[in-house]
C-alpha cells in the first residue's frame, strides 16, 4: 500500500463514488483493518454517510469484513486492498474485450455487474434487455432468452462468477477462518441456476414514464427463482485473456502471423488445463497442434514442426520443448514470457526517456550482469567520458546500482571493486510505481482542466440540455437556432480545445494501464515462482 | 586542518581508481530541480485507432453513468431555496431507479441504518421511559405503513432469518420494524434508509408531479 497506490485510488473512488466515500475509503487503505466505531471517529463524518459508504465498498468488493481479532463477540472490522479499486482504471478493457468476444450483449452483460458491483442473473438480464431494447428500432426488442445465452456462455467461460457467501455477515457463531473465503472455494461457483426468464425487454416511453415503473416495479413482485445468488466479474480470467493476447502479439511482432497462430492454438487448447499461477502450459503434443490449428492456416505438417522449432529456438523462449513423443512436446513459458515482455518495457522505457545508447548500456547491463566502467565502456562501443555521463544519469534516475566489492575488510574506495548492475525485479517495481504516479497526475490535470472551464462546461450542458427538451416537443428551427447561438464562436472553439486535451488525458489513461497491466502481472508471478 | 591551507578540494582517497577526474564533477546544485524540466527527448505520441477511441468512449460513458448512480454518496448539499429552470430539465435525465435496495443477508448487521423517524416524531422527552417509548414508536411506525399502504403485496423478504443473537433488544425491535417496512414497499423509496428532509427521498419526486408550471 505505497502512498502513490493509496493517492491513486483516492482519486478513482472520488470520480466514481463520490467524496463521502472516497474519505472513507482512503482511511481504510491507510489505516488497515478498522471496526465501525474508530472510522466514524477518525474520519469525523456522520454514522449515516460512514454506513453508506461501507456498504457501496462491499458492494463493489472493495472492502471485506469479517469478525473482530479478539474473537467471535467483537465487533466486524473493515479492511480495504488497493488492488481492487485499481481495477476500476480497467474497466473499459474489461468491457471492450466482452464486445469482441460475446457481441453487443455480453458487452452490456459486464457493464451492468461491473456497474453495480453485483446482482443477481434475473436483474442483469432484465436490465440489459431493457437496454437493448431502447436502442432498436421501434417495434422491435430484445428477448430474455438471448440475454440469458450470453449470460451463461460468459458464466461456462469463467468470466463470471458467483459471489462468495459470506458466513460471518448475520450469525453470531462465525467461527470460519480468518481468511474470508475465495470464490473459487465454492463447488457451485460457475454453475447456472436453472430458471426460464420469459419476456422480453421494455422500452422506456417518455410520455409513460411513470406508468412503466409503476410496471416495472409490480413485475419485481413475482418471485424470484434465483434469490440470493449474486454474480461478479472474475477479474482473474479476464486478466489470464490479456496476458494470452500480449504473448500472442508479442510472438506476431517478433516471427510472423502463422507462429502466432500456432501460439494461440496452443494456448487455447491449454486454457481449461492451465492454473492461474501455473509456470507453463501442459506439455502438447505436434500431433494434436496440428490437428487443432483453425481450418484457414493449411500448412503441411513438415512446416508445422519448422515453426516449432523456430519458436523454441527463439531467445525470447516464449515456448519449450519438454519431451520428444508424439512428434514432440511443446509448453509455453507463460512465466517467462511475462519476464521477458516486461524486461521489453523496461528497455523501451530507458530508450525513450534516455535515448539509444543509454539503452544499449542498460541491455548490456542486463544481459552482462555486473561490469565494472571500464568493461561497459568496452562493450558498449561508447566513449568513455559520454559512457560515463549516462551511465551515472542512470544511475541517479535508480535504473541501475552500484555494488561495491571490497579487497580489503576496511572497504578503502581505492581498493574496492565498484561494479554496475540491474535488478529486473525492484526497477520493474520502481517502474509500476512511477506508473501509479503517472496515472494519478494525468488523473488530477484533467480535472484541473475542467475545473478551469467550468462555467464554461456547465453553460454548455445547460444548452444542450434545452435543445433536448425543445427538440422533444417539436420546436421549429429558428428556436434551435437561436438556442445553439448562446454558444459564441471563441467560445465553441474554447470547448472544442477541452474537449481534445480531456480525450487525450483520458485515452492516456488508458494506456498507462496497459504498461501497468504487464509489470504487475510480472511482479505478481515472481512472488508464486522462482524464474 | 593540515589540508586546509594547501589544497581544499583534497580527497582522502584515490580518485583515479574511480575512473573520474577533479573537471568532471557535475556542478553544485542551488536549489531545488526544477518542477517541470525539460526534456530531451519528447514523449512517443499515443495509439490512435478504432480500439482507443471505442475504450476511451466507454470510459467517459462509465465515468458519467456512475456518478449518476445512487452508489454514488454526495455530501449533505444545502438545497437552493429557488429551483433554476435549467436544472429542471438536468434532473430528468438523473436514473429513475434513485434508491438502492440491498440485499441485507450480505451485508453485517450494524451497517442497517436505524430508523430515527418515529423516534423524532415520539417527543421530546429526554429520558423516556424506555417501554412506553417503544409502544409509541410501534404506535407511529404502524400508523405510517397503514398511511403508505396501497395495496401491494408483500414481497417475502429473507432479511428476517438474519439476526444477530447477540443484539440488544431495542436493536432488534428496531431491526423488526424496519424489516416491516422494507416488505410494505418492496419498490424504490424506502423513507428510513435516508434521514429526512434528503434530496433523494421519495417526498420530492412525488411533489414534483403536482408542481404548478413556472
Amino acid at each position: 500500500m505505497t502512498a502513490q497506490e493509496v493517492r491513486l485510488c483516492g482519486l478513482l473512488l472520488h470520480e466514481h463514488f463520490g467524496e463521502v466515500v472516497e474519505k472513507v475509503g482512503t482511511h481504510l487503505l491507510r489505516s488497515g483493518a478498522q471496526n465501525l466505531r474508530t472510522i466514524i471517529h477518525e474520519t469525523g463524518l456522520s454514522v449515516d454517510l460512514v454506513k453508506k459508504s461501507l456498504m457501496v465498498l462491499v458492494q463493489h468488493g472493495a472492502c471485506l469484513f469479517s469478525s473482530g481479532r479478539k474473537g467471535p463477540g467483537s465487533p466486524t472490522e473493515y479492511r480495504s486492498g488497493c488492488d481492487r479499486i485499481l481495477r476500476i482504471l480497467r474497466y473499459p478493457r474489461y468491457i471492450y474485450t466482452a464486445k469482441t468476444l460475446y457481441g453487443d450483449t455480453g458487452e452490456l452483460v459486464v457493464e451492468e455487474l461491473l456497474q453495480r458491483g453485483h446482482m443477481t442473473m434475473s436483474g442483469t438480464v432484465k436490465t440489459v434487455a431493457d437496454r437493448l431494447t431502447q436502442n432498436m428500432e421501434e417495434g422491435r426488442s430484445m428477448d430474455y432468452s438471448e440475454v440469458s445465452s450470453a449470460f451463461s456462455k460468459l458464466v461456462e467461460t469463467h468470466f463470471l462468477q458467483r459471489c462468495p457467501k459470506l458466513a460471518g455477515a448475520g450469525t453470531a457463531d462465525s467461527t470460519t477462518s480468518a481468511i474470508p473465503p475465495t470464490p473459487e472455494s465454492f463447488p457451485d461457483c460457475y454453475k447456472v441456476p436453472h430458471m426460464t426468464l420469459v419476456g422480453r425487454g421494455k422500452r422506456q416511453l417518455a410520455a409513460e414514464d411513470g406508468e412503466d415503473q409503476r410496471n416495472a416495479k409490480r413485475q419485481k413482485m413475482d418471485s424470484e427463482v434465483d434469490e440470493g445468488i449474486y454474480w461478479q466479474v472474475n477479474f482473474e480470467r479476464f486478466h489470464l485473456h490479456f496476458r494470452d493476447q500480449a504473448i500472442i502479439s508479442a510472438v506476431a511482432n517478433k516471427l510472423d502471423q502463422t507462429s502466432s497462430e500456432i501460439v494461440r492454438t496452443m494456448l487455447r487448447m491449454s486454457e481449461v488445463t492451465t492454473s492461474p499461477a501455473a509456470t507453463c502450459t501442459k506439455p502438447l503434443s505436434a500431433n494434436e497442434i496440428f490437428r487443432s490449428l483453425p481450418a484457414s492456416y493449411n500448412i503441411p505438417r513438415p512446416i508445422l514442426d519448422q515453426y516449432l522449432t523456430l519458436l523454441v529456438d527463439d531467445p525470447m523462449e516464449f515456448v519449450g520443448k519438454a519431451g520428444e513423443s508424439g512428434g514432440g512436446m511443446y509448453v509455453v513459458n507463460l512465466h517467462r514470457a511475462l519476464a521477458n515482455l516486461a524486461r521489453a518495457t523496461l528497455e523501451s522505457v530507458v530508450q525513450e526517456r534516455f535515448g539509444s545508447r543509454s539503452a544499449r548500456i542498460f541491455r548490456l547491463l542486463l544481459r552482462k550482469r555486473h561490469l565494472e566502467q571500464k568493461q561497459v565502456e568496452d562493450f558498449a562501443m561508447i566513449p568513455a567520458k559520454e559512457a560515463k555521463d549516462m551511465l551515472y544519469t542512470l544511475l541517479s534516475q535508480n535504473l541501475v546500482q552500484l555494488q561495491e566489492i571490497p579487497k580489503t575488510p576496511d572497504y578503502a574506495p581505492s581498493r574496492t571493486f565498484y561494479l554496475y548492475t540491474v535488478n529486473q525485479l525492484p526497477t520493474a517495481r520502481m517502474l509500476l510505481q512511477n506508473c501509479y504516479k503517472t496515472v494519478a497526475n494525468l488523473i488530477e490535470r484533467r480535472l484541473f482542466e475542467s475545473k478551469e472551464s467550468k462555467r464554461l462546461l456547465e453553460k454548455s450542458q445547460r444548452i444542450e440540455a434545452i435543445l433536448a427538451s425543445l427538440q422533444a416537443s417539436g420546436a421549429e428551427p429558428e428556436q434551435l437556432t437561436e438556442v445553439e447561438e448562446m454558444i459564441t464562436a471563441p467560445e465553441k472553439q474554447q470547448l472544442d480545445a477541452l474537449k481534445l486535451h480531456i480525450n487525450k488525458l483520458d485515452s492516456a489513461e488508458n494506456q498507462v494501464d496497459e504498461t501497468i497491466f504487464l509489470l504487475e502481472s510480472y511482479v505478481n508471478s515472481t512472488a508464486t515462482s522462482t524464474v | 586542518m593540515a589540508g586546509r591551507g594547501r589544497g581544499v578540494a583534497a580527497f582522502t582517497f584515490n580518485i583515479d581508481a574511480l575512473g573520474i577526474s577533479r573537471g568532471s564533477m557535475p556542478e553544485a546544485r542551488v536549489g531545488p530541480s526544477p518542477l517541470f524540466p525539460s526534456i530531451d527527448f519528447k514523449p512517443v505520441p499515443l495509439k490512435a485507432g478504432e480500439d482507443e477511441d471505442y475504450m476511451l468512449a466507454l470510459k467517459q460513458e462509465m465515468r458519467a453513468t456512475m456518478q449518476r448512480l445512487p452508489h454514488n454518496i454526495k455530501p449533505q448539499s444545502n438545497k437552493s431555496e429557488v429551483e433554476r429552470y435549467t436544472e429542471r430539465y438536468l434532473k430528468k435525465s438523473q436514473i429513475e431507479d434513485e434508491d438502492w435496495t440491498p440485499d441485507w443477508s450480505l451485508f453485517p448487521k450494524e451497517l442497517m441504518p436505524q430508523t430515527k423517524k418515529p423516534r423524532a416524531k415520539a417527543g421530546t422527552k429526554k429520558k423516556p421511559v424506555k417501554i412506553s417509548r417503544k409502544e409509541t414508536e410501534d404506535m407511529l411506525s404502524k400508523l405510517d405503513e397503514l398511511a403508505k399502504n396501497d395495496d401491494r403485496n408483500p414481497e417475502k423478504s429473507d432479511d428476517e432469518t438474519e439476526k444477530k443473537p447477540g443484539n440488544e433488544e431495542e436493536e432488534e425491535v428496531e431491526a423488526e420494524e424496519y424489516d416491516e417496512e422494507d416488505i410494505e414497499e418492496e419498490n424504490d423509496y424506502i423513507d428510513s434508509y435516508f434521514d429526512n428532509g434528503e434530496d433523494f427521498a421519495a417526498d420530492s419526486d412525488d411533489n414534483m408531479d403536482g408542481e404548478a408550471t413556472y
